[in-house]
């Protein structure tokens, strides 16, 4: 079909002469009258004659994708596509090329996704790089889809490609350390790809890189999560190693945006970490001038000036604060 | 600090229903039946569902039923995202499905109509059709869980009659509904296998509202949803996928309507979703995004489900879905300056009730389910 003949309006393209169109049925006398333009209408009366008739045919494809860009939200459209690609034996590289023009103007469309990881589960490993880079397009477009997300981690994990994630998440993190989706993508990579050996063997390097970025911004909320993350199930190896209890330390000192490192101390202090006197000096620093006299306990005094710093969550640190031991 | 402006809202809903044949988007238009989801409810949690002539709603919503024919090759051919027989369209003449089903089901419970409705058809219409569903979904279905609007009717269908359904075993559904478990136990939404944490949440919650919870592997459905969980608390859309707040309101409402809370961290998830309340009183839905009137009702309804609201500032985020008001023209938009639409005028309505009276806001919906139960029972 030449591109004169796409322009021709199917009742009156000769290729269409042996369909006749199914109109939609409203109903004898609808109520609510749908404003429909003329094109929509007339690409779908002839749709569902083909669609009625399972004809599985060169222009019904055709078809199916002028009717996927009059509305990418159709089900019906998108089903009926991957019965024809099936039963035409398509090479489905050029459906991926097809696909990726659509994805870029519905980022967030859940049919086109799944078309799109139909069509790779069937062409298998080769296209693990492509689909990479494909979603790394479109994650420029916007570093936090959800979908692109979803995606990208199935690719990894039934396709392969995780040779380069993590220096991708790296440079997701350069260009905004506060993108909670790469760290969480990072997390998904230490802990998953069978090239980096696993949370222990990756934890030393990772604590080095999480503390590098709490300290460039300290309010940053995911890398704190991060870095509590790396010791899962290990209480005690998060409550020992002094990397972990210095950049609270470090973060203290600084005196600005602190509420992070205050909380995480807390956690520390909650469970068992017995802090010296720097720490004790380094919170003091921050009590409001205003508050009552220091509280010798120091898990108290660090709810206080939550709650002074982080009034919006003030029921949460008074919560946290009753929840104390009486005496440490 | 404003006041909800209810006689605008009010107004601004009843122009939008009237607008029935202004839609000029085909892509809006099919989801009609949404909207008057959301805008009814607003209208009724105003207090002023006697504002819109009751009948000519449930005129139009019957004849967004498909009865038969051309359904039945449908919902053969497409599998799983249409209804079969029994199911709603989006609006008159589109292809039926499961959202607006339950969207159909809620306005009709609302005007305590349930009775024009021949459940038994609808029931086995929610029974085969599974996929595609968005988060607009699982709040209906969440809310015919809670108040039970459909509970005691669906339940009486004898379940040989289910289990006689000639497309039930074609479409490899329910009520063996572990045809669509995996190995892992968690569930495939449609045909093409998608995995996703909200799919044992529609099923769970299904399945319970039809009291048949026996009939699928709660234990791994359960366990499914716990690989889930991430180490800041949240739940994500698959293992490894990243914390979001309406994942975790699939994942806690599973979880809470098995009795398996104990999987949730409620402490650290609890801290995680006061973190999404943002400087202007917004809840965001997942870190350094922007704030947003609907994450009020999935950030707020976890934190009820796990009894840990009280650690928001509800003032602010009152404050903050009053500033999404247009108060001249009513309704409200995500954020403040933005457009007005029915889906956050009711998200933000909703939320408003819901952070400052979410007791009350529960009592007003129970009693009028069990009325319209009761109304059902005794038709
Ligand atoms: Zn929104």
């Amino acid at each position: 079909m030449d591109a004169e003949e796409h322009k021709l309006p199917l009742s009156q393209n000769p290729e269409w002469a042996d369909v006749t169109p199914i109109p939609q049925d409203d109903g004898p006398n609808p109520v609510v009258p749908i404003a429909y333009k003329p094109e929509f209408i007339e690409t779908m009366d002839y749709f569902r004659a083909v669609y009625k008739a399972n004809e599985f045919s060169p222009r019904a494809l055709q078809l199916t994708h002028q009717a996927i860009l009059l509305n990418p939200g159709n089900y019906t459209v998108w089903h009926f596509r991957r019965l024809i690609l099936d039963a035409l034996g398509i090479d489905l590289n050029e459906e991926l090329e097809f696909m990726s023009g659509i994805s870029e103007n519905n980022p967030k469309n859940y049919q086109i996704w799944h078309h799109r990881r139909w069509i790779a589960e069937k062409l298998g490993t080769d296209v693990a790089s492509k689909e990479l880079d494909f979603t790394k397009r479109m994650l420029f477009l916007d570093a936090k889809n959800y979908h692109a997300w979803s995606y990208r981690q199935w690719v990894l994990q039934a396709l392969g490609g995780w040779e380069n994630e993590l220096s991708y998440c790296h440079q997701l993190l350069e260009e905004d350390v506060f993108n909670n989706s790469a760290w969480n993508q990072r997390y998904f990579v230490v802990t998953g790809s069978p090239l980096l050996g696993g949370l222990e063997a990756m934890r030393e390097s990772e604590v080095k890189y999480t503390v590098e970025a709490i300290l460039r911004s300290p309010e940053n909320e995911s890398p704190w999560r991060y870095l509590r993350g790396l010791y899962k199930n290990d209480p005690k190896s998060w409550i020992s190693d002094p990397q972990v209890s210095s950049v609270c330390l470090k973060v203290l000192s600084a005196k600005a945006n602190h509420v992070f490192a205050l909380s995480t101390l807390l956690d520390l202090l909650s469970h068992g970490f017995q802090a010296n006197q720097e720490f004790k000096d380094a919170v003091d620093s921050l009590r409001p001038s205003s508050s009552d006299p220091p509280d010798s306990d120091l898990a108290k005094a660090i709810c206080s000036i939550l709650r002074h710093v982080d009034p919006m969550r003030v029921n949460y640190w008074t919560w946290r604060e009753n929840k104390l031991p009486l005496s440490v | 600090m404003g006041e909800l402006v209810v006689d605008k809202h009010v107004k601004y809903i009843l122009s939008v229903e009237k607008r029935k044949d202004s839609f000029e988007s085909v892509v809006l238009e099919h989801l009609r039946m949404n909207g008057a989801y959301w805008g009814l409810t607003t209208l009724d949690l105003l207090g002023k569902l006697d504002a819109l002539d009751s009948n000519e709603v449930i005129q139009w919503i019957m004849k967004c039923q498909h009865e038969s024919g051309l359904l039945d090759l449908y919902s053969i051919m497409g599998g799983v995202a249409f209804c079969y027989a029994g199911g709603f369209a989006g609006n008159i003449g589109h292809d039926p499905h499961l959202l607006y089903t339950l969207s159909a089901v809620q306005v009709l419970a609302l005007f305590d109509k349930l009775n024009v409705l021949d459940a038994d058809k609808v029931a086995n219409c929610i029974l085969i059709c599974f996929s595609s569903v968005t988060f607009e979904i699982v709040c209906p279905l969440f809310e015919i869980l809670l108040f039970g609007s459909l509970k005691i009717k669906i339940s009486s269908i004898p379940i040989q009659l289910i289990i006689g359904h000639p497309f039930l075993g074609l479409l490899n559904f329910m009520p063996d509904i572990s045809g669509l478990q995996n190995e892992d136990g968690s569930f495939s939404g449609d045909e093409w296998g998608e995995v996703d944490s909200r799919f044992p949440y529609l099923a769970i919650c299904c399945l319970s509202i039809l009291h048949r919870l026996d009939k699928m592997n709660v234990e791994k459905a359960v366990n499914y949803i716990a690989s889930c969980k991430n180490v800041d608390g949240g739940f994500g859309c698959t293992p490894g996928g990243e914390s979001h707040a309406g994942q975790i309101f699939c994942c806690v409402g599973a979880l809470a309507i098995t009795g398996s809370l104990h999987h949730v961290d409620k402490d650290l998830l609890g801290w995680w979703l006061c973190e999404r309340q943002v400087k202007s009183g917004g809840l965001n839905g997942r870190p350094e995004k922007l704030p947003d009137v609907c994450y009020s009702w999935w950030v707020l309804s976890s934190l009820i489900m796990i009894d840990r609201v009280h650690w928001i500032n509800k003032d602010k985020l009152v404050k903050f879905i009053l500033n999404c008001q247009d108060t001249e023209n009513g309704g409200i938009s995500d954020r403040p300056e933005d457009a007005v639409d029915v889906f956050h005028t009711y998200f933000g309505v909703a939320g408003s009730l819901m952070a400052f009276y979410y007791l009350l806001f529960h009592c007003k919906h129970f009693l009028k389910a069990t009325r319209a139960t009761n109304s059902t029972l005794n038709s």
